[in-house]
């Protein structure tokens, strides 16, 4: 009689494995990222909204940051639009935007009519950063340390637990000035 | 207002879907006719419930209403009609909502067509029904809910389109036909639960039991078909399977339902493999649900899945874990009574069937290794087992051609005491006659053969004049040949034609990808792809640019193909249109790749042989499935049936 538990037992094994599938698959989106522990690519790019200023890496040394990668096409990002919001409410962080090849004027109306969570938008119009830091979707979201090394990365929309879990918890206590 | 109605519809559907599980459960357990004479009318509703929620859904799409979030994310003032129909289930929110209105009317057919059923047996059927429509109406109320509004302020003046990847025909019709055969085989799940339950599990239940599996899988094949020709022609690839990890979780549930449909061929006829067609059973319906929980908690990333949602992942399999632990679990406790009272010889159809069943099985759990692998990797940190492609390339071709040899030989073979001593010329003849057409094609039309094509056209041809013999002997001594015997002939036709398209197209496509400019020609072998010009196109929701390629064969114009490359501009996706054209024994295939410049394009060109009869085989094994499930014997059997109920119930 005991054939007739096997399958049983074979599904109970494979729901575990799923499960813990599962459960890690906040972690997973960590994964994959070569970039991890790895200084930050350079970039240089314009800035939304501010004609003839230019955002580079270097102009965020010595300070822990996180780059959002969005656009106005992807339903996702309005998703995640107010956590963002919120998260740029606790005002712990420098917070990039990387608008993903994506029109300016759309971009602008964008956080014109949901508010504007990032400190600074950097523009990739022709998407040539996002390659550089292996975003394969938006909307992704990165961690770099002080240092200028990528330390965490968050493949599709950003919720408070994320956040509270994964990014400011890598973060010095307090406020930015 | 009308997206609330449905979503109150929806909730009422759920209090529906919970009476139809306890009245159908508990009062078939009591034996009480007032509770089980609740099932039917629970049904009904369920049915007109869902079926108002689904069409609020349609009229809040064709109506344009972008406040409401599942609208304004997939639809677009520009959209044409038939695609913001098809929008409903362009995304998850709309898909599950899709899925539990199948369920519905799959439900509502097993209602209708059971009535000459044992009544506390039609009972648990529709109660285990009602527990799996239950949990999916909670899951898509709870966590994916296609109702839910915008903030008044966020209402945006124009949707973000359908994903101009699914803007297609095929594609809009493929998702449905997928989920009529994936939730088709809950019914044969409930089957198995209920004769279980029911603690009666004879021959009469396989007889029951069949047609509605065979016509889920008739279903399914063709969902799957479509697909793959979707992806053909409208991914750019020129592949028609990609084992990726949504196209696999289709594929498995149809293995293990084509070893089931035979397995139960053998419990009605011979009484044998009780246990085994029960687990097969289970088994079919947890690889739809697996493949549910796959697709829809996104844990594996492939071009179907979107973003992953953790809630979404754990309520599925949650639920998936409870309903499949039950079902194996009642099956652990009852299989053990089931005892096949006759034997059978290592060499009669009864065993080439088992053998079938070993070789599908195998061919699952090779799909399943490879699917879940990648799952199995992340969830342990293992980075050392590597599977890909290859993985499925190498293992899964020599499993089908055993397959396919146990088919050709198992056709011969006879009912219990069959001896393959008996049949033993037909094989033979069968095998010269397969090996000699075979080879003259191959050498004839293709020059050299490599290895496994040559071995999988000889055995494609070998199952289709195997499975001529028996309709070709019926038909000169003028035997009566039932729709059974047709379709089954059909549906391995459909097998053999499958296993020669694969293996030619595997090996024998010539494919160029070149860089070409106007008036530049890429040649192929005899024939020759000229890029002639290009010109611009513009459609109700995109501009793009269509080229023209003219084929030369010998240097003589044959045809001209107009591949396309379209800008979608809600999305701001580029998609591919390839130019295909379809002939008896080939495709010429051209697709654009990307503007080098200088009115230079990537081209790709290919010669695709025999391609289109992968989709016919699938079509030819669908219809073979459509006629054995319609034969008469199960509504003749069904006329007695209720004829000799209805006598017992006068003389009681």
């Amino acid at each position: 009689m005991t054939r007739f538990l096997i399958p049983v037992v074979v599904f109970a094994v494979l729901a575990g494995i799923l499960y813990v599938g599962v459960v890690r698959s906040p972690n997973r989106s960590t994964m994959q990222s070569a970039l991890l522990g790895k200084p930050a690519p350079d970039f240089s790019l314009p800035v939304l909204g501010e004609p003839g200023r230019k955002l580079s890496l270097a102009d965020l040394k010595g300070r822990p940051w996180v780059l959002n990668v969005w656009g106005t096409w992807c339903p996702e990002c309005r998703v995640e639009h107010q956590a963002l919001l919120d998260i740029a409410r606790e005002n712990r962080v420098t917070f990039v935007g990387l608008n993903w090849k994506d029109e300016d004027a759309a971009a602008l109306q964008w956080l014109e009519q949901l508010g504007n969570p990032y400190h600074v938008v950097a523009v990739d119009a022709d998407g040539r950063t996002a390659i550089d830091f292996g975003v394969y979707g938006a909307p992704e979201t990165f961690f770099v340390d002080a240092n200028g090394q990528v330390q965490y990365r968050h493949v599709g929309a950003m919720t408070p637990e994320v956040w509270s879990r994964e990014f400011a918890s890598r973060l010095p206590a307090g406020v930015l000035p | 207002m009308i997206p609330e109605l449905g979503q109150f519809a929806l909730i009422l559907a759920l209090v529906l879907c919970g009476a139809q599980a306890v009245f159908g459960l508990v009062g078939a357990h009591l034996r009480d006719e007032r509770w089980q004479s609740v099932v039917r009318p629970a049904v009904a509703g369920q049915f007109v419930l869902v079926s108002t929620a689904i069409a609020a859904l349609v009229h809040a799409f064709v109506s344009f209403d972008f406040s409401v979030t599942y609208v304004a994310s997939n639809s677009n003032s520009a959209l044409p009609t038939f695609y913001r129909v098809a929008a409903v289930w362009g995304a998850h929110e709309g898909s599950m909502l899709l899925w539990i209105w199948i369920i519905s009317v799959w439900t509502l057919a097993v209602a209708v067509f059971s009535r000459h059923l044992p009544p506390t047996f039609a009972s648990r059927v529709m109660g285990v029904l009602g527990i799996v429509s239950f949990g999916f109406v909670l899951f898509t109320l709870a966590t994916s809910n296609p109702f839910d509004r915008l903030p008044l302020d966020q209402i945006p003046a124009d949707g973000r389109d359908l994903n101009p990847v699914l803007q297609d025909p095929a594609l809009a019709i493929h998702p449905p036909l997928l989920y009529v055969g994936y939730v088709g085989f809950a019914v044969a799940f409930s089957f198995a639960c209920a004769a279980m339950l029911e603690g009666k599990f004879d021959q009469a239940w396989a007889r029951w039991t069949r047609p509605w599996t065979t016509l889920a899988w008739c279903f399914l094949s063709v969902g799957i078909a479509l697909g793959s020709w979707w992806a053909y022609y409208e991914l750019g690839w020129g592949g028609y399977w990609f084992w990726d990890p949504v196209e696999n979780a289709s594929f498995m549930p149809w293995l293990i339902g084509t070893a089931l449909i035979h397995s139960l061929a053998v419990t009605e006829k011979r009484g044998l493999f009780k246990s085994w067609t029960l687990l097969l059973a289970i088994l079919a319906f947890s690889m739809s649900l697996l493949g549910t929980f796959l697709v829809r908690s996104g844990v594996l990333t492939s071009v179907h899945s979107f973003a992953a949602d953790p809630t979404r992942g754990m309520f599925i399999l949650g639920f998936v874990g409870v309903v499949i632990t039950a079902a194996l679990s009642l099956y652990a406790w009852r299989a053990r009574e089931l005892r096949s009272t006759a034997g059978f010889e290592g060499t009669s159809r009864d065993a080439f069937l088992l053998y079938n069943n070993i070789f599908l099985i195998i061919a699952t759990v090779i799909v399943f290794i490879g699917t879940l692998a990648p799952l199995v990797n992340d969830a342990f940190g293992l980075r050392t087992i590597s599977v890909g492609e290859k993985w499925f390339t190498q293992m899964f071709p020599p499993v089908f051609l055993a397959l396919s040899a146990v088919v050709a030989i198992g056709l011969h073979a006879a009912w219990k005491r069959g001896r393959l001593a008996d049949s033993r010329s037909r094989i033979l003849l069968g095998f010269g006659i397969a090996s000699a057409l075979g080879l003259t094609l191959i050498y004839g039309a293709y020059g050299p053969g490599k290895g496994m094509s040559v071995v999988g056209v000889v055995f494609g041809l070998w199952v289709i004049v195997s499975s001529l013999f028996d309709p070709v002997d019926r038909w000169r001594r003028k035997l009566s040949l039932p729709r059974a015997i047709v379709g089954m002939t059909i549906a391995h036709i459909g097998l053999g034609v499958g296993v020669i398209a694969v293996s030619t197209v595997e090996s024998y496509t010539v494919e160029r990808d070149i860089a070409l400019g106007p008036g530049e020609t890429a040649t192929l072998g005899r024939y020759a792809y000229r890029f002639d010009k290009l010109e611009p196109v513009e459609g109700p929701n995109y501009d793009g640019v269509r080229a023209q390629i003219t084929v030369l064969r010998d240097g003589k114009p044959i045809t001209i193909l107009h591949p396309e490359k379209r800008n979608y501009w809600v999305q701001r996706s580029t998609m591919t249109e390839a130019g295909i054209e379809s002939r008896w024994n080939m495709d010429l295939f051209v697709a654009l790749g990307e503007d080098l410049g200088g009115g230079r394009w990537s081209i790709r060109a290919q010669l695709r042989p025999l391609i289109d009869y992968v989709w016919l085989a699938a079509a030819l094994m669908a219809l073979g499935g459509i006629l054995a499930a319609t034969d008469r014997r199960y509504r003749t059997r069904v006329e007695e049936e209720a004829g000799a109920r209805s006598a017992v119930a006068e003389a009681t």
